[in-house]
């Protein structure tokens, strides 16, 4: 199979009440991420969008910026999803001949709406989202399954908010950054029990754009610098509905993991790999998908965090880039997450850069409680 | 940016959307709805093939891919797996004032949980374990809701 690259990448500053359109945030990704790879709209044979109907309320909102996307003229497409799916579709498209590079572009603005009354909507219609669950509540409910899994502690939870917030101290892109301490989080306002407010992320505008290209065009339009290459995906999904499941088990995170790994050949996770983004909605979702990632043994990644092992200068930083819950910008979060890795590979992260970072890992989530997972590994 | 940008304030256009829909709820969900708002019982289906048992009933087993065919009616008491207690009001989702608490409850005779409300209770004293049961609402209308809620068992 022919190698694929991510020649070209760009991602907004993130904030909330962002005064552009959708498509202006949608042109001005899409021009950046351009100018990055050194390439013109010409180049780019096909698009995929990234957005949400319901998050921007109108019906095929793909639709409403393709113009924006450069896309008049040319095929695009839309994954209403993660990020990271999206691109997902964008490598499946650039591997299947008909393409030879892809522009994958997301864009959200979780703030001119409402979270909760969008989140209800993913619930059956016929079951659960009369009794006004969301992703809030929602994740709750996973929270106090893994604490009483695995004799969990709220305070452990809480280092991981502690960590991201000041790893957004370094990252000028960042919502929130902040110096806090686990007793911030623990005093912090209670949303839902166990979780308080600075356990949950923010609802978050911004837009990213990354261009995949095949390894023989790739190398004829992009320095060989710019290139950061696509080692290994995987993906895989759980069961709809939350009862199904049990919320602590991460199997569709292993299954997805074990695919992404095994196309990079990387045999232990912890030991091979330079950093991590993975998608901490939630706090408690960072150790749970840290174990489900295999980076470390079920139960164990909160005492692998309280040990320091994920932190900036850890053994393996996990969100570098502050994470998302400092900042999530809900279906481009993923795909922030695939910019973060490209700039950590090519040295360009600034303050925020992981030394001599070779390999990295990327993970999306779609669906309530991380129903589905997406996995990529990203190497120079 | 360009210089005429400076001198314009962005404007915003609130805007609602609000677009009847009819569901169809098909007739596995339709004979558990019908079953709870005729007779006030909570009905299962199990795959003939693992035996998994499935609350609200579901039209594929997950695990086998085949139909649930078999109906078992469940007694209406589980132990609380996880729960919350939700702060926050959102009138137009939530049926109850906050705090209320959701819980994630393994149904007796069942091998999934069924996420509703647990009250009757005051929200702190809620535990992991618990043994609970459904209370069914008087005007029973043929949805989720005609369980009231559950409660702990006396
Ligand atoms: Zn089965």
């Amino acid at each position: 199979m022919e190698r694929v690259a991510i020649i070209g990448v760009s991602q907004t500053k993130y904030t909330q009440n962002n005064p552009l359109t959708f498509a202006e945030l949608v042109y001005q990704v899409t021009t950046e991420a351009l100018e990055d790879a050194g390439i013109t709209i010409q180049d780019i044979d096909n698009v995929v969008s990234v957005s949400s109907d319901f998050w921007d309320g109108r019906t095929i909102s793909s639709m409403a910026i393709s113009d924006a996307s450069g896309a008049y003229g040319k095929d695009i497409t839309t994954v209403e999803g993660d990020g990271t799916f999206g691109a997902l579709y964008g490598l499946m498209r650039t591997l299947s001949g008909s393409f030879n590079t892809t522009l994958v572009v997301a864009h959200h603005k979780g703030t001119e709406s409402n979270m909760k009354g969008i989140t209800n909507t993913a619930f059956d219609p016929l079951v659960e989202r009369r009794l006004g669950l969301d992703a809030i509540s929602s994740a709750a409910l996973q929270a106090r399954r893994y604490m009483t899994k695995y004799g969990l502690k709220e305070e452990q939870f809480a280092l991981v908010s502690v960590k991201n917030h000041g790893n957004a101290m370094r990252n000028p892109l960042a919502l929130f950054p902040m110096e806090i301490t686990v007793e911030d989080v623990m005093n912090s306002r209670k949303i839902a029990d166990p979780l308080k407010l600075l356990d949950c992320s923010p609802v978050t505008d911004g837009a990213a754009a990354i261009i995949l290209a095949t390894e023989h065009v790739a190398k004829k339009l992009v320095p060989p610098k710019k290139c950061v290459w696509v080692k290994g995906v995987g993906h895989c999904s759980d069961a709809f509905r939350l009862g199904d499941r049990d919320l602590a088990d991460t199997r569709a995170l292993t299954a997805a993991a074990k695919r992404a790994y095994s196309l990079a050949g990387i045999q232990d996770p912890c030991r091979e790999l330079d950093l991590a983004e993975v998608y901490d909605a939630f706090s408690y979702m960072e150790p749970l998908w840290l174990e489900g990632l295999g980076i470390a043994p079920e139960g164990m990644a909160c005492e692998y965090l309280e040990r320091g092992k994920f932190d900036f200068h850890g053994q393996l930083p996990v969100n570098p880039s502050g994470g998302r819950i400092s900042t999530h910008p809900v279906q481009v979060a993923g795909l922030s997450e695939l910019v973060e890795c490209a700039l950590q590979l090519r040295g360009e992260a600034g303050d925020r850069q992981v030394e001599g970072a070779r390999t990295a890992l990327a993970h999306g989530i779609n669906g309530m409680c991380g129903q589905a997972h997406c996995v990529w590994i990203l190497g120079k | 940016m360009s210089d005429w940008k400076k001198s314009i304030t962005p404007m915003v256009f609130p805007g609602k959307i609000a677009v009847p829909y009819t569901w169809t709820v098909g007739s596995t969900l339709s004979k558990f709805y019908c079953e709870l708002r005729d007779n006030g019982k909570i009905w299962a289906n199990k795959c003939p093939a693992c035996k998994t048992v499935f609350v609200p009933p579901k039209v594929k087993c997950i695990h086998c891919y085949r139909d649930p065919s078999i109906w078992v009616e469940l007694p209406g008491t589980g132990t609380v797996e996880s729960y919350t207690i939700v702060r926050y009001e959102e009138p137009m989702l939530h049926p109850r004032k906050a705090p209320f608490v959701y819980g994630l409850i393994k149904m007796d005779g069942a091998d999934t949980c069924m996420v509703h409300i647990i009250d009757e209770i005051e929200p702190e004293k809620v535990k992991v374990g618990m043994r609970v049961e459904a209370v069914l609402s008087e005007n029973r209308e043929g949805n989720i809701l005609d369980i009231s809620h559950f409660r702990p068992v006396k």
